[in-house]
């Protein structure tokens, strides 16, 4: 620590640190373009100039460290002198269009301007005109308002690890381009609009939609995946405008992956369902609300009367609020039926017994940046989960990453080791570093050892497999990282023997002392499992009496009535003919659903309109069971309700006990209520498979704007290359030490 | 698309030229060749007369770094040039010592006789004019650069006798 004085505040603060960031800590503004925390430091835009007693020149603030005894003025007549010049260069070029700027208002030189700048130009020279570039159907760009701060260009380089934007050209004729015409692919490209402090990148879709000051900002939490990222929700009577990103270092730092900024344009964009619909005579009808839910209740009460309650099943979108699934489920264990599932994209039902409380990482978000090794099984981590990818791109600054899967896998960050394997050695891949690592067990002097488990039959499950150079390397990589972790992703839960990789993934944690978990599918598997949205367990991990069927099950042996939440099977399921084919066949199909183009049409009796997320509050559960609620940014459109009201008055109507929450608060608190009595009830279990078969199947993977009815109907992201599988694949041609430490 | 290819440079170039990008490149730690970018785009314009996307791209992907960073370079240098350019690429410096020296009579001259401004090419395809930036040849000003060879204490008759010399 030294001490420092900025504007006569005495200050002690970390040596090494810039002067800007000791300011930004204590609230003292200085003026910045270029400058961003999250970003390496460029110093080319010399707005955040400061006078440093003793010094003749200014110093930029963003690109001096303090030293003890340092006395920093940043409002001295020189330091203003000196920044007022600066933003008359600056302000030489940029055009005076404000009027029609969406950055108008929330524009970071309009700002600096008002304060800065001179009210009269002393320049009569031509202002420079720039050709605007097409970057795809997300980012609109207008380059002439572009002042060269190259944030957008090092976001490329250093967070997304692919770089696209360039500075071509020199002087006066330099321009951020891409240089030749080529959109931007990257799967978290709209944070460059964020970063750019004019506006020279907007958001297209929202492009002359409204005005900053106009907007109400509503905060909610995106439904894509099961990060869980804060956004930002900006309306303007009742409809929403845009999404950006909330701040949460522990969760999305500052960034969202493009699917969670926008997809809210299915709810305007897309034919929305507005009233209730009943089949009649194999004709589509509307009704009231009365009539439907009476409809349903009715038909449900007499299948379970005179089908029996194993007859009926209901199945909702892992991206469903918590409180939907847990009145789902309180629903059909309320008629008797345990057969509620929510895993759609699961293939090995085996060994759920064995599943922990909730599907966890089994390390904290935050500390994947930190990891020494990590070892990806299946895991396309760009394409599945792309703000966890910006963070494992991190750790590969010291740690190293190895990576089996199925397929060459374009990730954003350096693989140290790679296995590609197919679905008949895939076991067997993950069985020799299993071997490796028992057989050399307890040659590591790591620290922090993992409590041993008891690996009772490995040995002889291992005895036919040959540990090979592979296996070896990313054995020792595991064993030689402090901090390592062995992470899943949708292949290896999708794969038919999913169950088998997860116990093998857990034999290589346990025996090289590292964390074990997966990503699940969807925004909300952890909150399904805790409301019981599963057929083997209820709400909080309670026993049931007896095991309903998992979704394999119901779709392959075919049920009589079905109730769906938020889901197109036929389009979601790894067994998507089947499903559909036992909806088709099925007396009676009930789906609660936000579109009026829902596959649901070709084989539903009644289709019930449901509000869309941010049109109802609720709360989901991220991968490291973060509860993170929130309340309806718009209402729904036309007579849509909140699933969980709809739920609410079924419960109701069909006389099962205990329906009559006031508020989706009610709903969670009793969740949440009954999970503080779990305690260690339920503990993941371990015990060795017998074979290592080599029959598995592995689904096709789902495209990363396919995965809900949402991103299905965003027509913005549909449109890209990235949605039509068309992107440029590439990979990070260079060492991480120059990707984000330094380098062009 | 897939993968960036790094073979698809050797083709582009003959085994000569190969031969010498390799001696710069081993110049440089491996984990640094990218250091090597602006010799081996010379050498690559050397053998192609101006650098296409397609050269660039190769460079890129033989060196391992972003396409756009090639870009990135072959756009900063004004040695490099991006379009077809004539047998004789003609660098007439205008920076200020050139310039009280009179290089704004030769560029006169270059237009009234040739026909061609900075950046143009003759019909015929032989004369290239480009304006570069100080070549630190100021005690020899007003000076330009054909063929790697410097030639100073230009005026109009030593420029019309080098053109006829070179036609």
């Amino acid at each position: 620590m030294v001490s420092i004085e900025i504007d006569g505040k005495k200050i002690e603060a970390e040596q090494g640190s810039m002067i800007i960031e000791v300011a930004d800590a204590h609230g003292i503004t200085i003026p910045r373009f270029c400058y961003h925390k999250k970003l390496s430091i460029a110093a080319n835009c010399r707005m955040c100039l400061v006078e440093v007693d003793g010094v003749k020149k200014p110093l930029p603030a963003c690109a001096t460290p303090i030293s003890d005894g340092m006395v920093v003025k940043t409002q001295s007549d020189f330091a203003q002198e000196s920044q007022k010049s600066v933003m008359e260069f600056l302000l030489i070029n940029h055009p005076l269009d404000c009027p029609i700027c969406d950055q108008g208002g929330e524009c970071e030189l309009q700002d600096v301007a008002l304060e800065y700048g001179n009210d009269v130009s002393r320049f009569s020279e031509k202002k420079r005109a720039v050709v605007d570039e097409d970057l795809g159907p997300l980012i609109e760009t207008e380059m002439t308002r572009c002042i060269h701060c190259t944030r957008c260009v090092r976001f490329g380089r250093e967070v997304a690890g692919i770089r696209e934007l360039g500075a071509v050209g020199r002087g006066e004729h330099m321009e951020i381009s891409t240089f030749i015409e080529q959109s931007v692919d990257s799967e978290v490209s709209g944070n460059i609009i964020d970063l750019c402090p004019v506006g020279a990148l907007t958001a297209k879709p929202s492009r002359y939609q409204a005005r900053a000051w106009e907007m109400a900002q509503r905060d909610s939490v995106s439904p894509h995946d099961c990060i869980g990222a804060n956004l930002h929700v900006h309306t303007l009577r009742n409809r929403v405008i845009r999404v950006v990103p909330k701040e949460n270092e522990a969760v999305n730092e500052v960034w969202l992956s493009d699917r969670d900024r926008y997809s809210y344009e299915a709810l305007e964009e897309s034919e929305r369902l507005l009233k209730p619909m009943l089949k009649h005579n194999g004709e589509w009808k509307e009704v009231d609300w009365e009539t439907a839910l009476e409809r349903t209740a009715s038909k449900l009460n007499m299948m379970v009367q005179t089908d029996g309650s194993e007859q009926i099943a209901a199945i909702a979108h892992p991206s469903s609020t918590t409180e939907e699934m847990y009145l789902l489920q309180k629903v059909m264990r309320g008629l008797g039926s345990n057969n509620i599932d929510h895993r759609l994209r699961v293939s090995d039902f085996a060994w759920q017994k064995f599943e922990p409380l909730h599907p966890e990482l089994g390390v904290d978000l935050s500390e994947l940046e930190n990891l020494d090794a990590c070892l990806l099984i299946g895991a396309n981590l760009r394409k599945e989960q792309p703000l966890a990818s910006l963070r494992v791109r991190k750790a590969t600054r010291y740690g190293n990453i190895a990576s089996i899967g199925l397929y060459p896998l374009y990730h954003n960050f350096d693989i140290d080791h790679e296995i590609i394997t197919d679905a008949e050695t895939w076991l067997g891949q993950l069985a020799g570093i299993t071997k490796y690592l028992y057989q050399n067990q307890g040659d590591s002097d790591k620290e922090q050892w993992a409590d041993a488990m008891d690996l009772e039959g490995l040995e002889t499950l291992l005895e036919p497999i040959t540990v090979r150079d592979e296996h070896r390397n990313i054995a020792e990589m595991l064993l030689k990282g402090e901090k390592s972790s062995i992470i899943l992703g949708a292949s290896a839960l999708e794969f038919s023997y999913a169950g088998h990789i997860r116990l093998l993934a857990k034999a290589i944690a346990n025996l090289s002392g590292s964390s074990y978990g997966f990503f699940p599918h969807g925004g909300n598997s952890v909150g399904a499992y805790l409301a019981g949205s599963i057929p083997h367990r209820g709400p909080a991990g309670a026993d049931v009496e007896q095991d309903g069927q998992h979704i394999k099950d119901l779709f392959e042996q075919g049920k009589k009535g079905y109730v769906l939440l938020k889901t197109e099977p036929g389009k979601e399921s790894v067994i998507a003919d089947k499903a559909r084919e036992s909806l088709e066949q099925a007396d009676f199909v009930v789906s609660m659903t936000c579109h009026a183009d829902d596959e649901a049409f070709e084989y539903a009796d009644v289709i019930l309109p449901v509000a869309s997320f941010l049109e109802t509050s609720g709360s989901y559960v991220n991968v490291n069971g973060l509860w993170q609620d929130f309340a309806a940014a718009v209402s729904a459109p036309g007579e849509a309700k909140p699933a969980w009201k709809v739920l609410r008055v079924l419960g109701n109507l069909l006389n099962l006990k205990n329906f009559d929450y006031v508020s989706a608060e009610d709903v969670r608190k009793e969740v949440k209520g009954r999970l503080s009595a779990v305690g260690d009830r339920i503990k993941p279990k371990w015990q060795c498979p017998e074979t290592l078969p080599r029959d598995g199947f592995a689904p096709r993977p789902v495209n990363m704007y396919q995965i809900d009815g949402w991103l299905r109907r965003s027509p913005s992201l549909q449109d890209t290359a990235l949605a039509k599988g068309q992107e440029i694949l590439k990979r990070p041609r260079l060492s991480p030490f120059h990707n984000i430490v330094g380098g062009v | 698309m897939t993968d960036a290819n790094p073979q698809i440079l050797q083709d582009l170039l003959s085994a000569d030229g190969f031969e010498k990008v390799e001696t710069w490149v081993s110049k440089y730690p491996v984990e640094r060749k990218r250091a090597a970018i602006i010799p081996i785009m010379s050498i690559v314009q050397e053998e192609h007369g101006y650098l296409t996307q397609e050269l660039m791209d190769a460079v890129a992907d033989y060196l391992g770094c972003p396409k756009i960073a090639a870009y990135e370079v072959a756009s900063f240098y004004s040695m490099f040039r991006l379009k077809e350019a004539g047998k004789y690429v003609i660098s007439l410096c205008t920076n200020v010592s050139c310039m009280l020296a009179g290089s704004g009579d030769i560029k006169k001259w270059f237009k009234d006789e040739l026909g061609i401004s900075p950046g143009e090419t003759t019909e015929d395809g032989i004369f290239t004019l480009k304006e570069v930036e100080c070549m630190a040849a100021c005690g020899g000003a007003p000076m330009l650069e054909v063929d790697k060879q410097y030639h100073e204490n230009l005026d109009l008759d030593k420029v019309a006798s080098l053109i006829r010399e070179l036609k």
